[in-house]
């Protein structure tokens, strides 16, 4: 496919590792933000591709990783409700709560469903008008103009069976965050592209001169993953820390205008809690007051206590970039994808489900590099 | 799940009732409907990155040769330095 094949070009790719290599004179540590870029980085194997001294750790950005144990179990209760259809999308049905996921809510009668995009949600609204259709929205700002549209065209064509369960959340300060921490080992951020698509890339101006951190705006594919690892590391290696763009076929400096204008009109900025990582202020987005009547929230008020995750999971851990998944002592074995004591390792794009489905552990040394060969 | 597509444009409807601008995006063979309503600038034959059912950028053509140019420079630049060596 155009625009797609051309970045999985094994010569191309090989080409830059080796532009990588030349410039590269000391250890870096570099964090890919978002779960689409890990799941790309751990399947085709580029960590292999790259100098010894660099490292790439896992960033926070998948955002059924760190949708709260408590929203879950919101979601759970409230498919349990005879006249409810909730609807999300597939990566959130598997997620354990603290006693089901939203499929086991399924398996115990409950009509859950998998949609494509929050307007098939609406769309089964408007079809079951004796039914309420609950849209559980967890996602980033890439995927806030979409539920912000859903919501707002509810409201205009007055669709009171359809609400949202909101459980939205923000890049910048997760960055902001995980920089602050005593812990942090990032010297460099590859930016998620797409949540950049949206929003532009001006709010990482003041946390990169802050930070002294080069933030590189970057895409998804292979040959994007290590154009930005080149920039940022040469970068690192002149002293500079500035935000530049990878992704320019897609990312404008102040992003999508309509799309922001459409997210503000509808959401408000919120404090939100982080599975693993904790509570982190102006972090998520909720519906404003003029769109609460369609808040799940209120409209199936759920008591649901405060939840201890499991004790042994280093999740938070993990999604902070202090350990690699194979570091943690339940991987792949009292934790898989079939029965997963995090999150990490139920989406596709949670880091742990990556190591485990592309079998990166400790002892991989040089694996298979499985990048396509395009087809021009 | 930031997952966002590439695909081209092949039908766009204006729904001046609905407000919606909305169009059909074919992704290499498979065609699907799209709200257009986020790139008021994209036309027939334009690249969309579409994302949950939502064009969120019209891809830059310009912009997306440049990394090859970049690699065509470092490949000139070590000719240089092999010929000068």
């Amino acid at each position: 496919m155009k625009f797609l094949d051309e970045y999985r070009d094994h010569c191309a790719v090989q080409r830059m590792a080796q532009a990588i290599r030349a410039c590269n004179k000391r250890p870096w540590t570099l964090m890919e933000v978002c779960g689409g870029q890990t799941h790309t980085i751990v399947k085709t194997g580029l960590q292999e591709l790259l100098p010894e001294g660099i490292t790439l750790v896992h960033g926070p950005g998948c955002p059924v990783c760190v949708t709260p144990v408590e929203m879950i179990d919101r979601a759970v209760a409230i498919a349990k409700r005879p006249e409810v259809i909730l609807c999300s999308f597939g990566d959130m049905l598997r997620v354990p709560g603290s006693t089901h996921s939203l499929l086991d809510a399924k398996a115990l009668g409950g009509d859950v469903r998998i949609v494509y995009s929050p307007l098939d949600a609406l769309q089964l609204a408007r079809s079951n008008p004796t039914r309420e259709v609950v849209f559980f929205a967890v996602g980033f700002e890439t995927t806030a103009p979409a539920n912000a549209m859903a919501v707002w065209e509810a409201k205009r064509e007055k669709v009171a069976n359809f609400s949202m369960l909101v459980s939205h959340v923000l890049v910048p300060p997760a960055m902001e965050a995980i920089l602050s921490s005593p812990h942090c080992r990032v010297q460099a951020f590859l930016a998620a592209g797409h949540v950049c698509m949206v929003m532009g890339f001006e709010e990482y101006l003041p946390i990169s001169q802050k930070y002294h951190v080069p933030i590189v705006v970057t895409g998804f594919e292979p040959l994007d993953l290590l154009e930005g690892v080149h920039m940022a590391v040469a970068q690192l290696e002149s002293g500079r820390a500035e935000v530049e763009n990878q992704y320019a076929r897609a990312v404008r400096r102040s992003g999508n205008r309509s799309a922001q204008e459409r997210i503000s009109q509808v959401f408000e900025v919120t404090k939100r809690a982080w599975r693993g990582i904790g509570e982190i202020p102006s972090s998520g987005l909720r519906l404003r007051q003029a769109y609460r009547p369609f808040d799940a929230e209120v409209r199936f008020p759920v008591d649901v206590g405060r939840v201890e995750e499991s004790s042994e999971c280093i999740a938070g851990l993990v999604l902070q970039g202090q350990r690699k998944p194979y570091e943690c002592p339940a991987f792949g074995t009292r934790c898989t994808p079939d029965s997963p004591l995090g999150a990490p390792m139920v989406s596709s794009e949670g880091a742990c489900a990556a190591y485990f489905h592309f079998g990166r552990g400790k002892e991989d040394g040089v694996s298979i590099v499985s990048i396509a060969t395009a087809s021009h | 799940m930031c997952l966002a597509v590439p695909g081209k444009i092949v039908t766009i409807v204006e729904e001046s009732n609905l407000g919606l601008r909305r169009g059909k995006v074919d992704f290499g063979g498979i065609r699907k409907e799209v709200c257009l309503d986020y790139t008021p600038e994209a036309g027939l034959g334009d690249y969309v990155l579409v994302h949950v059912g939502f064009a969120l950028a019209t891809v830059d053509e310009q912009e997306a040769l440049h990394v090859f140019e970049a690699l065509r420079q470092l490949d000139q630049l070590e000719e240089l330095g092999e010929a000068t060596t």
